[in-house]
């Protein structure tokens, strides 16, 4: 990202294992320094980011305050049915009994995309000035952390999907809304993470492809994870394999090689993803990341901004 | 022997199992692998196999059906196959079509199913149909007693849970009951049926509904096919001779899950066949603080590159430790000793690489 952050609903992708959360998390802090009333979303009743940022989960669809300017949502499609069915559908039907209804989730499992659209559909909601849910709060930032490339296609094909078996009726129409939302790109940026190797970068690129192709969305960042210093020299490195066997050479050697792949595979992505800007973030030796490193992180995205 | 070998002489089936971005597919291609080089006649089942690995076994995309890996290029990297190895990549879509096209019960039906608007998104997207897919081939595979043994690699789920759950979910699924009781409703459900049935008419249009009820009345018909194949399915994998090999790597929230999943084979009765742990550093047992260890280097590699070859190895220790914190946790929740991968310094790309990490994977 080059400049200040205007779009409205940040995507993160990337393949399971590279580090989607943590960067979430970083974007997160980095909008709210820059004044933004801020919220994450995350699917599927998960909470990796709130954790992260030091608070809890909450029950699903229940908007809390982390920090000052700093919201978490979690997304769960049975809450997020009882919800829409409340605020959006005319007529007398009890939403919650409604929703909890064998026959009703019987058909939200069937009806192809139903139960991606109303993830969506909730997300979308989110980025809605004013709010279509009463007395809830406005964001200046959505950021979703997003499932994994795979099926992030088919959350944000959902309405089309949706609205392609469907053909009448409100939630048709509310689908080509949100399918309008999604393909506006003043609106709609997508961050990609990768770590730099093989099979993330491989996904990482395939993503940029099919989002281009199927919803006409190009990346806005693309966020290269957990990169290692350029340590050794090549000199270093013909010293290290001449040296006698002992364990910090092979260490040495180790980090190295390891280096040296990712850089490989750092060239690959920058290639790739140009004219997307390219923004890096340390490997940490560490153990468990906790919120000390998210700020970190914040720090480096934040200077590589401006 | 070795003790993965050991662990899988007498398998039938190999499924590898654990969370997404272990390296599960690589593993379960390196394991069929060493199966080969034992002498077995293997098939190896992978889903989404990274291009080079692709290329490393020289598969294509092209058949949903096992083709033979050309074994002789083995020679050149120092290993030879006493066996034979064949390998697929799963299509979901194709293993699903040739199932409704098995169970329909005659030629129009399986037409009307395949053409049907709903049906084409049903087959892909509804949740766990990858994994149903997975399991479906399997046992097609399996029941034509061709190979000695199937390894098979699972779909990159978050939950390896999914990928037992899957049979189930999708005869229900199938089923419909609760759909069918909305769709054509009688009796005492008659009224809360109605009272849903009013509200999505009003919230979907009465089109979907339609398409939804044609498609689940045609397939009513392949019903008792899908719930025979379910029960035949848990059959297999409860069968002895079925393994499961949990794959993890020293992370956290993998290691999480390996525990969680070992547990839920335990309560289902299936068979846990060893746990690999992948990309473990090793831990320096003697002292290693950096100036030991910069100290130890210095004569011959020189103050400035000792120095950082020292605090270079401080750092790889910190994730050895937290590594072998994650092997103690394995053994003390599963009893048995993980199978420890090296971690590689770069991805596995050919023949040549692959063989190196079968030979750690199958090493004492």
């Amino acid at each position: 990202m080059t400049g200040a952050i205007t779009k409205r609903l940040l995507i993160v992708a990337g393949k399971g294992g590279v580090g989607r959360s943590t960067v979430t998390a970083a974007l997160a802090v980095d909008a709210t320094r820059c004044g933004l009333r801020t919220i994450v979303a995350e699917t599927a009743g998960r909470a990796d980011v709130a954790r992260m940022l030091g608070g809890r989960a909450a029950d699903p669809v229940v908007e809390v305050e982390l920090q000052r300017g700093l919201h978490h949502v979690t997304i769960e499609r049975r809450a997020a049915l009882e919800e829409y069915l409340r605020h959006e559908v005319p007529g007398p039907f009890p939403a919650a009994t409604l929703a909890r209804s064998a026959a009703f989730q019987a058909f939200v499992d069937a009806a192809p995309g139903m139960s991606d659209l109303l993830t969506i559909g909730k997300v979308w909601e989110l980025v809605q000035r004013p709010r279509h849910k009463p007395h809830a709060h406005e964001y200046d930032l959505v950021i979703l952390d997003a499932p994994a490339s795979g099926q992030l296609v088919g959350l944000l094909g959902a309405p089309h999907t949706f609205s392609a078996i469907a053909r009448v009726g409100p939630v048709a129409r509310q689908a080509g809304t949100v399918e309008r939302t999604l393909r506006d790109p003043h609106t709609v940026g997508v961050v990609a993470v990768a770590t730099p190797e093989q099979m993330a970068v491989s996904e990482a690129l395939a993503l940029q492809t099919s989002l281009a192709d199927r919803f006409g969305i190009e990346l806005d960042a693309v966020i290269a994870n957990r990169v290692l210093p350029s340590r050794f020299t090549s000199a270093d490195a013909l010293a290290l394999s001449r040296a006698a066997e002992d364990p910090a050479v092979r260490s040495a050697r180790w980090f190295a090689a390891r280096a040296k792949a990712q850089r490989a595979q750092l060239a690959r992505l920058r290639r790739g993803v140009a004219p997307a800007r390219l923004t890096t973030l340390p490997f940490r030796f560490e153990t468990e990341l906790d919120r000390a490193d998210v700020e970190r992180f914040a720090d480096l995205l934040g200077s590589a901004r401006t | 022997m070795s003790r993965l070998a050991q662990a899988l002489s007498g398998k039938r089936v190999v499924i590898c199992a654990g969370a997404g971005g272990v390296g599960k597919t690589t593993l379960s291609a390196t394991v069929a692998l060493g199966l080969a080089v034992r002498g077995r006649r293997v098939a190896l089942v992978t889903i989404d196999p990274a291009r080079r690995l692709a290329e490393a076994l020289g598969l294509d995309a092209l058949d949903n059906r096992p083709q033979p890996v050309d074994l002789a290029r083995l020679q050149r990297s120092g290993l030879e196959a006493r066996g034979e190895l064949f390998a697929m990549m799963l299509d979901s879509k194709r293993t699903f079509d040739e199932l409704i096209e098995l169970l329909a019960p005659d030629p129009r039906t399986k037409e009307q199913i395949l053409s049907n608007p709903i049906y084409g998104h049903i087959s892909t997207a509804v949740a766990g149909s990858q994994e149903y897919t997975a399991i479906a081939k399997l046992f097609e595979i399996e029941h034509e007693q061709e190979y000695d043994v199937i390894v098979l690699d699972t779909p990159p789920s978050r939950h390896a849970i999914d990928f037992l759950e899957a049979p189930d979910h999708l005869t229900a699924f199938l089923e419909g009951r609760a759909l069918t009781a909305l769709l054509r409703p009688s009796g005492h459900v008659m009224r809360a049926a109605g009272i849903v049935f009013a509200a999505l008419r009003r919230i979907t249009g009465v089109e979907l509904l339609d398409d939804l009820t044609t498609l689940f009345r045609l397939l009513a018909g392949l019903l008792d096919g899908f719930r025979r194949r379910a029960a035949d399915v848990h059959t297999l994998l409860g069968d002895p001779h079925t393994g499961f090999l949990i794959v993890t790597s020293p992370e956290r929230s993998a290691v999480d899950e390996a525990v969680f999943f070992a547990a839920e084979l335990d309560r289902a009765g299936l068979h846990r066949c060893g746990v690999i742990v992948n990309r473990v550093h090793p831990l320096d047992r003697a002292p290693h603080d950096a100036v030991t260890v910069a100290a130890r280097l210095n004569d011959e590699l020189g103050a400035p590159l000792a120095e950082k070859v020292a605090s270079t190895h401080v750092e790889v220790q910190r994730l050895a430790d937290r590594d072998a914190g994650a092997v103690d946790r394995l053994l003390r929740a599963l009893g048995n000793d993980p199978i420890r991968v090296p971690d590689r310094d770069t991805d596995v790309h050919d023949i040549g690489s692959l063989v190196e990490l079968h030979n750690d994977l199958f090493a004492a």
